[in-house]
């Protein structure tokens, strides 16, 4: 059965100025339609065998000699497909800059403290209902080339693949009452109306007593269409 | 009710640590890489490498590159190709162009076998990158597979000055077989992207 298309009133466009690297990178002619067969509808399996006892959990993963420095967060989610079912055992990986704003890579040139202890990638694949859990430190604002004064709003990037090359996604969520949102140019390319989707939710269900602060992120990916088409 | 679609944004700049950790030297585990198909998979070995341009005909350093395939008698290692899979074949690749001097991608495979009756050989291929808000998907399709080609449905719906873009060349190496194929993200070689 074919997958929903690409809802383009939720994506952004492939250029949007006011992310300038976009100008030189986005494709600037029309997408052609291509029919789904069999080589959209499958996609790579990964199974509990390609996840490692701490991949989840971004608070040990990367420890050498100490705690990462940063407030502990949780987040789970739900990750559904476009008529609200859940996608059990799919993978669902992340990376995110420390709680100084800076990112364990080698092109990351921000004057902010590395985190010995904190490697900042993870992976887990949903359960049953569609569920995710990834325990972390929440990340901080970072400077970016964009324009004069340009800070990136916390965030933490998250790549899926649903059951099929048609459902892949990656994205990056929000906090909520960041004040950076509202100037980002990477949020803003979203439409107006499917933008707010990138921000999670505080839950204080979530939150662990004396431990960590909970935050619920739900994810919808394309799914198998409710109405087939005609062949 | 559902919130609709959950929105891609950019993979950024520094994907390498989460995705491509392995091939970047980062001390976590990959889930994919290079190698699409084992030593010892049935079928014609293969490289395929590339870089990926940009408007100003700049290579670009900080792309990531899926690929997605048959195996070489065009099953795919998914349960909804009722044919099942063969067990040395993973079907998928991924890396990062951020590794290598010329900023290439480059993956070590089989040549894919015809899907089904119809479609000539292809491989699925998945572009993100920096300054990419939204994943495009792509097909690589074999220059010497002229006869398959002019037959295939996919090929035949775009247009036919532009059909050049979605041809890999091959070249004949002491080492093997490589085939070239460069993405081109605009320009007049601008690579035909789909709406999937
Ligand atoms: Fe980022």
């Amino acid at each position: 059965m074919p997958y929903t298309a690409r809802d383009w009133d939720s994506h952004p466009p492939l250029v949007s100025p006011d992310y300038k690297s976009t100008v030189a990178r986005g494709p600037t002619r029309p997408l052609v339609p291509l029919p789904q067969g069999l080589s959209e509808l499958t996609g790579p399996v990964f199974g509990h065998d390609s996840i490692g006892p701490l991949d989840h959990d971004l608070t040990r993963n990367g420890v050498r000699n100490g705690e990462p420095l940063g407030e502990r967060i949780v987040v789970t989610g739900r990750v559904l497909d476009d008529r609200g079912r859940p996608i059990p055992s799919t993978l669902v990986e992340i990376w995110q800059c420390n709680s100084a704003g800076r990112y364990n890579h080698a092109a990351d040139q921000h004057d902010a403290p590395l985190d010995p202890n904190f490697l900042g990638g993870g992976r887990c694949i949903t359960d049953d209902a569609g569920q995710y859990r990834f325990y972390t430190i929440k990340p901080a604002a970072y400077p970016w080339g964009n324009h004069h004064n340009a800070w990136r709003p916390a965030h933490i990037h998250l790549s899926l693949f649903g059951n099929s090359m048609a459902s892949r996604l990656v994205t990056q969520f929000y906090f909520p009452g960041d004040p950076l949102l509202p100037l980002d140019p990477i949020f803003n390319s979203v439409p107006a109306g499917a933008r707010e989707r990138l921000i999670a939710d505080f839950s204080i269900d979530v939150t662990e007593p004396g431990f960590a602060l909970g935050y619920v992120f739900d994810i919808v990916l394309r799914g198998p269409d409710a109405t087939p088409m005609e062949a | 009710m559902p919130k609709g679609q959950t929105p891609s944004q950019t993979v950024g700049p520094f994907f390498a640590y989460g995705l491509t950790p392995r091939q970047y030297g980062y001390p976590f585990a990959s889930i994919a890489g290079a190698e699409v198909a084992a030593p010892d998979a049935d079928g014609e070995h293969v490289r395929i490498e590339g870089r990926v341009l940009d408007g100003a005909g700049e290579p670009v350093p900080d792309a990531m590159i899926e690929i997605w395939q048959a195996d070489a008698s065009g099953r795919y290692a998914h349960p909804a190709d009722p044919r099942g899979s063969n067990a040395s074949f993973r079907g998928f690749g991924r890396v990062g162009t951020g590794t290598d001097a010329q900023c290439r991608y480059w993956f070590t495979t089989v040549k894919p076998g015809a899907v089904d009756g119809a479609q000539a050989p292809h491989i699925n291929v998945i572009v993100f990158m920096r300054g990419l808000l939204s994943h495009v998907y792509t097909r690589i399709y074999f220059e010497d597979e002229a006869e398959a080609n002019a037959r295939d449905p996919v090929l035949a719906t775009v247009p036919a000055e532009r059909r050049d873009t979605l041809l890999a060349r091959r070249i004949a190496l002491p080492g093997g077989t490589t085939y070239r194929f460069d993405i081109h993200m605009q320009g007049p070689m601008e690579t035909v992207f789909f709406d999937v």
